[in-house]
C-alpha cells in the first residue's frame, strides 16, 4: 500500500519504461537524494538539476518541443514564482506557433501548507495556476489518484503541472494500485532507498499497470444530497473526514476536483442541482480565489437552483503562513472550521 | 588562419556564387524588414520589431545550419531579429508578410503574434516569444536533445547585447558546461550597442560579452558582424567545434541597428555603417559583380515582395472564434468557459 509519494514514483518508473519518459530532473531529484519527498528514488532516467528555476522549465520546454516528453521538478511551489514567464511560455506555445508545436512535458512541484514550513515552504500556488491557460493543471488527494494523474499527465501533448500536496505525500489511501503489493513494508522494502550510503543500491519495481486517471475529470469521494462541498488536495480528506462526522445531521456530497484545468463543471453542477447547497473549500488565498470565479459562475449559471448563498472557505490574505502551530492553523482551514461552516450551510433556511 | 593566399583576399576563398547567395538573402531580408516598417506606419500591419543591420551576420548563420526536423538536426532557438536566417533557411517572404498583417494564413501563428516570430517544426525554429531571453532557457533543453541524439547536430541560440543582462543568459552558460553533460550549444550575441535605448556601454562594465566564456573556459569570439566574410568563417568555426566537440562556444557580433529598436523607438533610418552598402563597394572594386548586376538584384527582390505584399493584402483576417483553437492540442471541453464573463 504506497503512500502518495512512492506512487508518484511508481508512475514515472511506469512512465520510463512504457511511455517514453527520458529525462526527470530537477533539484536533487537525481541520486543521491531521489527528491526532497523522495519521488524520484531510483528512478533510472532522474538526475540533479542546478538549483535554477528558469533553467528547469527552460530545458523542459525545449525537450518538450524535442518530443522528449521530460517530466521536470520544481523543488516546492514556493521557488516557482521566479519563474513565471517561463511557466506562462509553456503555457502559451501551442497556441502562439497556431498548434504546430506541442507541448507534452509534466512539471511537479508541491503546493500547499501542513508540514510547518513557513513562509516560503506553504505557498499555495492552485489559483496562480489556473491563470495559466493553455497548462492543465491537476492535484489529487490520494496515492491512487497521484498515480493515475501522473500517468495521464505524462501521455498528454499538454502541458501539464502536477501540484503535490505536501502534507498529503506521506499519506495512503484505501485503494491498491494494480500491481503493488499490498503490505507496505514489502513494498518500502522493494522501492524506497535505504538510510546511509546507497552507490550501489537499486530498486526492485513492482510491476505496476496502466491505470489512468482522466483529466478533467472530478470524482465524487463520498455521495450526499443536501450540502456539495467542491475541494481538492489537501483540503479533500479534510472534507470526506467532516462529511462522515456529519451523518447524523446531513448529507453531504463532496467532489474531489482532482484537476483544476480544465475542472469538471458538469459534476460540479450536477452535484449542486441536486443539493442547491454548496461549499467550495481550498487552501488558496481569499482575494481572486479560484473558488471565487466558480462562485461567479455557480451564481451565473446556477442561481435559481441556489437554496442559500454558496459559500467560500480557504486561507486568509497574508503575505505569507507562520510558522508557529497556532498561526498556520488560523490562517488555513482547518477541520473544526469546515464542520461549522457545513452546520452553518445545513442550517440557512431555504 | 588565413593562408597566404587568402591573406590579400578580402572575401578569403569564399566563392564568387556563394557571395552572390549571401548578397541577395541579404537584400531579400533588408527590403522585406523595410516593407514592414512600412505597412506598420501605414496601417497594413500594428507593430514592427526586426533585425534590420544584422544581415551579413544572420545569413552566414542561416546557410550553415543542418536544416530539419528532430534532434537529429540543429535546433533554432531564436529571437525577433532573425528575419535574414530564417529567409537563409528557405522560409519566404510571403509566409513573414502574412505575420506581419495578421491575416488567417499565417503559418507561425495564424494572425496571433508579432512579426518576425516564427514557428516551423520541419526546419526546428522552435516557437518564438516576445519575452527577452527566455530562448536561452529552451536552448538548453533543445541542446540536451541534440547531446542525446548521437550525430553531429547543434542547437543555435541568439540574443541581444541587452538581453545578456538576464538569468536566462547565465542559465544557459551554467547548463552548457555542466561537467555531467556538455551541451553542443552556438551561443550568439548579436551586439548592436543599445537595449531598447539605453547604450550598452553605459549599462554593462563587461568589456565584451564573450568575456563571459572565460568563466567556464569555453571558446568564443567577437567579430564584426557586419562583414559577411568575417562572419561566415566565425560562424563555420564556431559550428564546426559545437559539431564535433559536442561543447558550447560564444560568438558576440558587432552590428549595425539600422532602424532602431522597433516601432517603439520610430523605426526611423539611423545612421549607421551598413553591411549591404559596404559588402557591394567589395563585391564591384573586385569585379565580382556590376553596379547594375546588384541593382538588379534590388529591383527583383522588391518586384518579388510587391506581389507577396498584394497577395496577402487580399487575404482574410481570422475569424474571431479562432481564438479557442489550440488552447489546448486536444481541444476543449464544452463546459470550458468562454463567454468572458456573466453572460
Amino acid at each position: 500500500m504506497a503512500n502518495m509519494a512512492q506512487a508518484i514514483r511508481m508512475a514515472l518508473h511506469y512512465g520510463e519504461e512504457n511511455l517514453g519518459v527520458r529525462e526527470i530532473f530537477g533539484e536533487d531529484v537525481g541520486p543521491p537524494l531521489g527528491g526532497v519527498f523522495t519521488a524520484t528514488q531510483g528512478l533510472k532516467t532522474a538526475w540533479n538539476a542546478p538549483l535554477d528555476e528558469r533553467g528547469i522549465l527552460g530545458a523542459a520546454l525545449g525537450l518538450a518541443w524535442a518530443g522528449f516528453r521530460p517530466v521536470a521538478e520544481v523543488q516546492f511551489v514556493d521557488y516557482i514564482f521566479n519563474a513565471v514567464d517561463m511557466l506562462k511560455l509553456i503555457a502559451n506555445s501551442t497556441w502562439t506557433s497556431g498548434g504546430l508545436y506541442k507541448t507534452p512535458l509534466v512539471v511537479m512541484t508541491p503546493t500547499g501548507s501542513g508540514i510547518h514550513g513557513s513562509i516560503y515552504h506553504s505557498h499555495s500556488f492552485d489559483s496562480i495556476a489556473t491563470k495559466l491557460h493553455g497548462m492543465k493543471v491537476v492535484c489529487p488527494s490520494t496515492p491512487i489518484d497521484a498515480y493515475g494523474l501522473m500517468i495521464s499527465a505524462i501521455k498528454d501533448d499538454n502541458p501539464v503541472l502536477f501540484l503535490k500536496p505536501k502534507a498529503l505525500l506521506r499519506t495512503r489511501g484505501a485503494e491498491l494500485i494494480p500491481g503493488e503489493p499490498a503490505d507496505e513494508k514489502e513494498l518500502k522494502a522493494m522501492i524506497d532507498a535505504p538510510i546511509g550510503d546507497r552507490s550501489k543500491w537499486k530498486p526492485k519495481w513492482p510491476k505496476v499497470g496502466d491505470y489512468s486517471v482522466p483529466i478533467g475529470k472530478a470524482k465524487i469521494s463520498h455521495a450526499g444530497t443536501d450540502v456539495t462541498v467542491v475541494t481538492h488536495g489537501r483540503m479533500a480528506p479534510i472534507a470526506l473526514e467532516a462529511a462522515k462526522e456529519l451523518e447524523s445531521e446531513g448529507s453531504i456530497e463532496v467532489i474531489d476536483m482532482r484537476s483544476l484545468i480544465p475542472y469538471d463543471w458538469d459534476a460540479i453542477k450536477a452535484s449542486i442541482k441536486k443539493t442547491g447547497r454548496v461549499l467550495f473549500l481550498n487552501e488558496e488565498t481569499e482575494i481572486t480565489n479560484f473558488g471565487e470565479h466558480l462562485i461567479r459562475r455557480t451564481v451565473d449559471e446556477m442561481f435559481y437552483d441556489l437554496k442559500v448563498r454558496p459559500r467560500l472557505l480557504c486561507g486568509k490574505a497574508t503575505p505569507g503562513i507562520g510558522l508557529a502551530t497556532v498561526l498556520e492553523n488560523f490562517t488555513q482551514p482547518q477541520k473544526p472550521d469546515v464542520l461549522r461552516m457545513l452546520r452553518e450551510i445545513l442550517s440557512d433556511p431555504a | 588562419m588565413p593562408n597566404a593566399a587568402t591573406a590579400a583576399d578580402p572575401f578569403k576563398g569564399l566563392e564568387k556564387a556563394l557571395l552572390l547567395r549571401i548578397h541577395g538573402l541579404m537584400v531579400r531580408a533588408r527590403a522585406l524588414e523595410e516593407r514592414f516598417i512600412k505597412m506598420s506606419k501605414s496601417g497594413d500591419g500594428y507593430f514592427w520589431i526586426g533585425g534590420p543591420g544584422e544581415e551579413a551576420f544572420n545569413v552566414a548563420v542561416g546557410l550553415q545550419v543542418k536544416k530539419g526536423q528532430g534532434p537529429q538536426f540543429d535546433y533554432l532557438n531564436l529571437h525577433y531579429r532573425s528575419s535574414a536566417i530564417a529567409l537563409s533557411m528557405g522560409v519566404t517572404p510571403i509566409e513573414m508578410l502574412r505575420q506581419m498583417r495578421n491575416v488567417a494564413t499565417d503559418r507561425f501563428s495564424k494572425g496571433r503574434n508579432f512579426v518576425n516570430h516564427y514557428a516551423i517544426p520541419e526546419i526546428n525554429i522552435v516557437p518564438m516569444s516576445p519575452t527577452i531571453e527566455t530562448q536561452y532557457a529552451t536552448a538548453i533543453g533543445t541542446g540536451i536533445a541534440n547531446a542525446r541524439t548521437p550525430g553531429d547536430a547543434i542547437t543555435l541560440v541568439n540574443g541581444g547585447d541587452g538581453g545578456t543582462a538576464e538569468g536566462d543568459f547565465h542559465s544557459c552558460l551554467v547548463w552548457a558546461n555542466r561537467p555531467v553533460l556538455k551541451l553542443p550549444i552556438l551561443m550568439i550575441v548579436v551586439n548592436n550597442g543599445y537595449a531598447i535605448s539605453a547604450k550598452m556601454r553605459e549599462e554593462h562594465g563587461e568589456k565584451k560579452i564573450s568575456d563571459w566564456a572565460k568563466v567556464f573556459d569555453m571558446p568564443a569570439k567577437t567579430i564584426d558582424g557586419n562583414d559577411p566574410v568575417e562572419s561566415w568563417l566565425a560562424v563555420k568555426e564556431a559550428m564546426a567545434y559545437c559539431r564535433k566537440e559536442r561543447k558550447p562556444y560564444l560568438l558576440e557580433a558587432a552590428c549595425s541597428r539600422l532602424y532602431g529598436h522597433s516601432s517603439s523607438s520610430g523605426a526611423n533610418r539611423i545612421p549607421e555603417s551598413d553591411c549591404i552598402a559596404l559588402f557591394e563597394t567589395k563585391l564591384i572594386d573586385a569585379k565580382l559583380a556590376t553596379k547594375e548586376q546588384l541593382e538588379k538584384t534590388w529591383h527583383d527582390t522588391l518586384a518579388e515582395i510587391d506581389a507577396a505584399h498584394q497577395q496577402v493584402k487580399a487575404e482574410p483576417f481570422p475569424k474571431p472564434e479562432s481564438i479557442w483553437e489550440d488552447v489546448f492540442s486536444d481541444g476543449l471541453p464544452d463546459s470550458y468557459p468562454r463567454s468572458g464573463g456573466s453572460l
